[in-house]
């Protein structure tokens, strides 16, 4: 009889390791683990706490192996990504990257993710879950080719105040000129290695892409160039807090995706999420175009809006009330938390019309554990623009060295 | 006649099957006096376990557990009364490559898995995974619910039919297309529109085909796979799992909960004759001429076997009968029950893989799947047969002495009645060892293991249990016998047409597979006539 396929032992162990495996265990001091997309990965290191004043007052390194990436080129790569975003692809630049929403017939959200124009028909696509089936599926009638790349790259976010003077102190000449959303290609030591400045903290930052050979040798050139400007590892813990401050979404967490909803009313159209400088009508057809056009003329039904919620306590999980009697529930929190930045109270909630209107006030329900004793307060809420924090470093370009 | 047996009883339930049980449960607890009688000498009809081979117990009909409506086990307090049901750990085709598919319960080890021969399947198998929930998610709240005539214009069915219009129109556009393609098309056309890999199709089809005389190619496979994903465990949607102590532990806790509340069980005590007088029940004959007097009778038999043996011709409308006579209920599964001195190798799968602590197959193309249903049609038992093979010992201690095991292998197809004639003895050995010699091609010890072994045809299971041709379902899962056709237009709701005389068995909505709810269903019909509460 054959022997059995040394790869079907996965049950034993079915998480990867990602290159920085080895580096990002010698350094996690807590033990802390939380799967993400087939990887095992750092939740907190030492401290929450300290993690998140690290991306907001000097430099943090995190590791974003397990983002999917897919590559996707061939002739009809820039047409075929026209029609699968909603954003215009044909004005993306090359070595530019755009921030990306995919929706399905319906103009219900699949995804969110980044694409890299790495050549004129050559790009890198960045998402939170596998997408293989609906980007294949998407793929009929267009000569382009898709692959999976997410073992081939490893990939480190480097952001906060100091992270440009990092990578100038670890030898990256011309980095300082690197503009948002803008993509180039260095040397580290003797990798190569390309860089977007990129980020999910809404800070200044950059996202660092190498082939995993690489991975340890950047990984160890980064942390000594940083170790005079406070460079530390952190975990997903900390960067939800900075997420959040930013505005930004979170799969799972502030929307679910069409290609997993089972109950009816769960999908969520970029219009919803806020999303509408997403959606370029003017660019011809898209997936989702003909749904989103009805429901710009008709309006969202639902919109998720900031909350500057008052009191400390963050507002985890609660239904969002019309009044402070709880009589109407107009929606539900779908993140918070409490900003040590911006020194407020806040969240992301999922909102009906008309409540969601800025400037409008709501009323949270907040449950508080006090020595074992749950308390609820009924708190109120301003509905405010989701970007909490959003400093005018993360633009400048030259960045300053903090 | 003794004192006990000349009391009055208000409901005789006929055949102590676990619908059977169910209802008279339900009647008991509303405060009737429920007399079930059973022909064997144990009750469970096929939901039973049995020492046929010394200390091995054979869970020899049924043999795992989901669809168990977790209402019924709550009300009828079925845990109390013993039932443990334990999820397996996993799932396996092994393929005539020497290669295999493996079912984990970890999304990223299934993932990787299915990964290993497709790529896109592994990712597929959400979205698969994601439709399947869906369709669940619109029928589980139909199974217990009494289905509506729609050609009656009565409150009750415009209000029942209003919820099902209702259920089916908030399913949004889309998904009503999707419930209504899901409900006809062919198990093999439904999951060609996600996978790509063969053995990954192979695999999920076998729910398809398991207790039908359809291929995976035949139009309404699919909602035969679905039937099998309604069930779950502690609300894990489409989990499998063993009832510890074997499917009897199910039965014997509905006995247990039936006598905790005053029901009475009398087995061997075959019942000949169900009897009207007066245009409505009266009671029922013994096999040795015994008659038992109550004004309600209802029958855990399947329709065929209720109407056709168990009543007068003469007390029922002539066309329904000619509809019961082409209800569908086919016989096309077989049973193999087996002690095993040691546990089977199986080198195909990796070293310590819990992927045999679940349900093990060899049939690693939908193409050998409907091969096999070729042979049946041919009026011949499969040469390569699809089994649902397990072996509960692994998991439950209870069944077969340490260091031994207990395997149950369920077998796609095995007809009926032979195009050769009869069965026969030597007949029935064949077909076990067509079943053995598959098994053997994927464990090179399984043969030296075997102490003993039951070799079960569909015509032993009539004979047996009682259901017409041996079949699982108590007629077959397809559009024409569902619903409000099961089992006819026009009787769907759980009453016979001679008053007091009623249905409790998986001939009605929603079928076979350990549901409990056609009983409870038939229970909850009983007592709204009555005017009592349920």
């Amino acid at each position: 009889m054959p022997v059995t396929d040394p790869s079907a032992s996965h049950f034993k162990e079915p998480l990867l390791k990602t290159p920085f495996h080895e580096r990002v265990r010698a350094l996690c001091e807590v033990d802390s683990y939380v799967p993400w997309a087939g990887y095992t990965t750092v939740d907190v290191f030492t401290s929450v706490e300290h993690e998140y004043f690290a991306i907001r007052n000097a430099a943090t390194l995190y590791d974003l192996t397990p983002m999917v990436k897919y590559r996707i080129s061939g002739r009809d790569a820039p047409a075929y990504l026209n029609r699968l975003v909603t954003r215009d692809i044909a004005k993306l630049g090359r070595d530019r990257v755009a921030y990306c929403v995919w929706c399905n017939d319906a103009g219900h959200i699949i995804d969110d993710g980044t694409v890299f124009r790495l050549g004129d028909a050559q790009f890198q696509l960045c998402t939170a879950m596998r997408q293989i089936d609906w980007l294949l599926a998407s793929a009929i009638g267009f000569d382009v080719e898709i692959e999976e790349v997410t073992e081939r790259i490893a990939a480190l976010a480097l952001q906060g105040p100091t992270s440009c003077a990092v990578l100038k102190a670890a030898g990256i000449d011309g980095i300082d000129g690197l503009k948002p959303f803008e993509i180039g290609r260095f040397t580290l030591g003797l990798a190569p290695i390309t860089v977007s400045r990129t980020g999910f903290t809404g800070d200044l930052g950059y996202e660092l892409w190498m082939t995993p050979e690489a991975a340890e040798p950047v990984w160890d050139a980064l942390m000594a160039a940083g170790r005079a400007r406070g460079i530390r590892a952190i975990g997903s813990q900390a960067l939800n807090i900075a997420r959040i401050e930013a505005g930004f979404i979170s799969p799972n967490v502030d929307f679910v995706s069409a290609e997993h909803s089972l109950r009816v009313g769960r999908d969520r159209s970029p219009l919803e999420l806020g999303l509408e400088w997403l959606v370029d009508f003017d660019k011809g057809h898209f997936t989702g175009r003909r749904a989103l056009l009805a429901e710009r003329r008709r309006g969202p039904r639902r919109r998720l809006v900031g909350l500057d919620v008052a009191g400390t306590k963050p507002a985890h999980n609660a239904l969002v009330y019309s009044s402070r009697t709880g009589k109407r529930e107009i929606g539900s929190v779908t993140s918070a938390v409490w900003s040590p930045t911006c020194k407020r109270n806040i969240a992301l909630a999922m909102v009906d019309a008309p409540y969601f209107a800025m400037g409008s006030t709501v009323w949270v329900d907040i449950y508080l554990n006090r020595e074992l004793v749950w308390e609820r307060r009924m708190m109120q809420a301003g509905v405010v623009e989701r970007a909490f924090f959003a400093p005018a470093r993360r633009r400048s370009t030259p960045p300053a060295d903090f | 006649m003794s004192v006990a047996r000349a009391k009055e009883h208000d409901a005789i339930v006929v055949g102590a099957g676990h619908n059977g049980l169910v209802a008279a449960c339900y009647l008991a607890r509303a405060g009737l006096k429920v007399l079930v009688l059973e022909r064997n000498g144990y009750i469970g009809g096929a939901a039973v376990s049995r020492r046929l081979y010394r200390d091995f117990t054979y869970s020899n009909c049924s043999y795992v557990c989901s669809l168990l409506r977790p209402e019924i086990i709550r009300t009828l307090d079925l845990p109390r009364f013993g039932l443990q049901i334990i999820p397996y750990e996993g799932g396996c085709t092994m393929m005539r490559n020497g290669d295999h598919l493996a079912i984990y319960d970890n999304h990223d080890a299934l993932r990787r898995e299915i990964a290993r021969h497709s790529k896109r399947d592994a990712e597929a198998y959400d979205r698969y995974s994601r439709d399947v929930m869906r369709q669940c998610k619109f029928i589980k709240p139909l199974l217990m619910r009494t289905p509506p005539d729609p050609a009656s214009f009565r409150p009750r069915d415009i209000r029942e039919l209003l919820f099902l219009a209702r259920r089916f129109h908030g399913l949004g556009e889309e998904r009503m297309y999707d419930t209504l393609r899901f409900w006809t098309m062919s198990a093999a056309d439904f999951l060609d529109e996600y996978f790509e890999s063969e053995i990954v199709k192979a695999h999920f089809a076998g729910s398809s085909i398991i207790g039908t005389a359809l291929g995976p190619r035949s139009p309404g496979s699919a909602y035969v796979l679905l039937h099998h994903y309604m069930g779950d465990i502690d609300d894990t949607v489409g989990a499998w799992g063993f009832a510890r102590g074997g499917m009897g532990a199910v039965s014997n806790a509905l006995g247990a909960s039936l006598q905790a509340s005053g029901g009475e069980i009398r087995s061997s005590a075959p019942v000949a004759q169900i009897l009207v007088r007066g245009g409505r029940a009266a009671g029922v004959m013994l096999a040795d001429g015994e008659e038992i007097a109550a004004p309600l009778v209802l029958s855990n038999l399947d329709v065929r076997r209720t109407f056709l043996k168990t009543m007068s011709a003469g007390d029922l409308p002539d066309e329904f009968l000619r509809q019961v006579r082409n209800f569908k209920i086919r016989g096309s599964s077989g049973k193999l029950n087996i002690a095993l001195d040691g546990l089977p190798r199986f080198p195909a799968i990796p070293e310590g893989s819990p992927c045999t602590r679940g349900d093990m197959h060899v049939t690693d193309t939908l193409e050998m799947m409907e091969r096999a249903y070729d042979d049946w049609k041919d009026g011949r038992w499969s040469r390569a047969p699809y089994i649902d093979m397990l072996i509960p010992s692994q998991i439950d201690p209870t069944m077969a002495p340490y260091g031994k095991h207990y395997m149950s292998v369920f077998v796609q197809y095995c007809p009926y009645e032979l195009a050769d004639g009869a069965w026969t003895d030597a007949k029935r050995q064949a077909f076990g060892d067509t079943v053995i010699d598959t098994i053997a091609r994927h464990s090179p010890n399984f043969k030296d293991l075997i102490l003993h072994a039951e070799i079960r045809t569909p015509w032993d299971i009539e004979n047996e249990v009682g259901l017409t041709e041996g079949n699982i379902f108590q007629g077959e899962l397809t559009m024409d016998q569902l619903l409000f056709n099961r089992p006819l237009p026009g009787y769907a709701q759980y009453r016979a047409p001679v008053r007091g005389v009623y249905l409790c068995g998986s001939s009605t909505h929603p079928g076979g597979g350990v549901i409990g709810a056609p009983g409870a269903n038939a229970a909850r019909a009983v007592l709204d006539d009555l005017g009592r509460a349920h």
